[in-house]
């Protein structure tokens, strides 16, 4: 299981059951959230095990997109016990999101 | 991969490593803003390009944008919002569009100017690059549309259509090609004003009160465009061979530094297009 696409539900219950979790809302209109993609993609197959890594279509979830105040995209949200502890606006490098995972385990 | 090389940007660097990859054989797409946007079309004269004397900047573009085409370079106008490595290749994203290359030349100028106050501060927090990526969250909002570039009126009248709240704001007469429900606004001076997020867009000393401010230049600067480049002050940082700290990124002309000149930018675009051609070719030995 690489990466999860969440509805409300499942990010609820990856949110609530995990200690950390990993999540991209993005778009697909959004060029720079599809060129992340990849990016996201090889987090999930590098951290498996370690960290649930998942995605928000912010389209189809607008309540969640909402709920985090989210206003542009792609927007990554570290969590660590049920809570956020950092997030990441726009196209980053793979590591600057290494580094976050790692600060969290 | 649907092409060998991208070069973002279309002024006289980036048609230059497009005709030189072209002439070697490679697929390549120039990705740019509007003719207008291009820093030599608004010469008026240029006296000092070797061979070519007192032609006017817009018909010297003309004749470069001619050459690329005449070689089969495919041109298309838009905004590239970034560029990803990705060990073999890149992914460039031209507005909802991701496209993918072996290499990629920047040749993006430097028409990008400074950033306005606030504005770093709260980009992804009422601050947007991208109206198509961000419309959707300020529907029934009001926003600002900070017109920098030839497409900027026709992403406002996209954000007017899908329930924002547009102003537009821009240093000049206002864009016929404005919708007629758009006001306008005529300011120079620009802050960013908010608290948590962004409450207001400060143009020349008036507060206009907004949710999002969309800042649309022509082009973004590179170090914006290439998550973790190497700058060497407010330019790319480039070797001899105008490699940047990017293996498979090249840039070349203004963006690089200066003399800002369109014979250096020529040079170094041929450079640039010549070094990303051996790049695509050593790859594909690989």
């Amino acid at each position: 299981m690489a990466v999860q696409h969440f509805n409300q539900a499942s990010f609820n219950d990856a949110i609530s059951n995990n200690k950390v979790v990993l999540v991209d809302f993005w778009a697909t209109w959004c060029g720079p959230c599809r060129m992340l993609a990849p990016v996201i993609e090889q987090l999930g197959a590098q951290y498996e095990g370690k960290v649930v890594v998942g995605k928000v279509d912010t389209d189809e979830q607008p309540a969640l997109a909402m709920q985090f105040g989210i206003m542009s995209i792609p927007t990554v949200i570290l969590f660590k016990d049920g809570k956020e502890v950092e997030r990441k606006v726009g196209v980053m490098p793979a590591q600057a999101y290494t580094q976050m995972l790692d600060a969290a385990l | 991969m649907a092409y060998d090389i991208i070069v973002v940007g279309n002024g006289p660097a980036g048609l230059s490593a497009a005709v030189q990859a072209r002439a070697r054989g490679k697929k390549v797409l120039v990705v740019g803003g509007a003719p207008s946007d291009i820093q030599l079309s608004k010469a008026e004269l240029v006296r000092n390009y070797l061979g070519m004397p007192d032609l006017s900047g817009a018909e010297m573009m003309e004749r470069f944008r001619d050459h690329a085409q005449q070689m089969g370079a495919e041109l298309r106008t838009g905004r590239v919002l970034g560029v990803m490595p990705l060990g073999n290749s890149f992914l460039v994203s031209i507005g909802s569009e991701v496209e993918e290359a072996g290499a990629v030349v920047l040749a993006t100028g430097v028409s990008y100017g400074a950033k306005i106050p606030g504005e770093e501060g709260f980009l992804g927090r009422g601050v947007s690059y991208c109206a198509t990526c961000d419309g959707m969250f300020y529907r029934n909002k009001e926003v600002v549309v900070v017109g920098k570039s030839a497409q900027a009126p026709e992403e406002a009248n996209y954000l007017q259509e899908i329930g924002c709240r547009v102003t537009y704001v821009a240093n000049g007469p206002r864009p016929a090609e404005l919708r007629e429900d758009i006001s306008y606004h005529k300011a120079a001076r620009l802050e960013v004003v908010g608290e948590q997020t962004v409450t207001a867009l400060k143009a020349d000393g008036e507060e206009i009160p907004c949710a999002g401010i969309f800042l649309l230049r022509s082009a973004a600067s590179p170090v914006d465009l290439v998550p973790g480049l190497a700058a060497d002050g407010p330019y790319v940082q480039v070797d001899r061979n105008m490699a940047t700290s990017i293996p498979g990124l090249f840039a070349a002309g203004d963006c690089v530094g200066q003399p800002l000149q369109i014979s250096k930018a020529v040079g170094e675009g041929m450079m640039a297009g010549h070094r990303a051609s051996e790049f695509v070719d050593q790859q594909k030995k690989a």
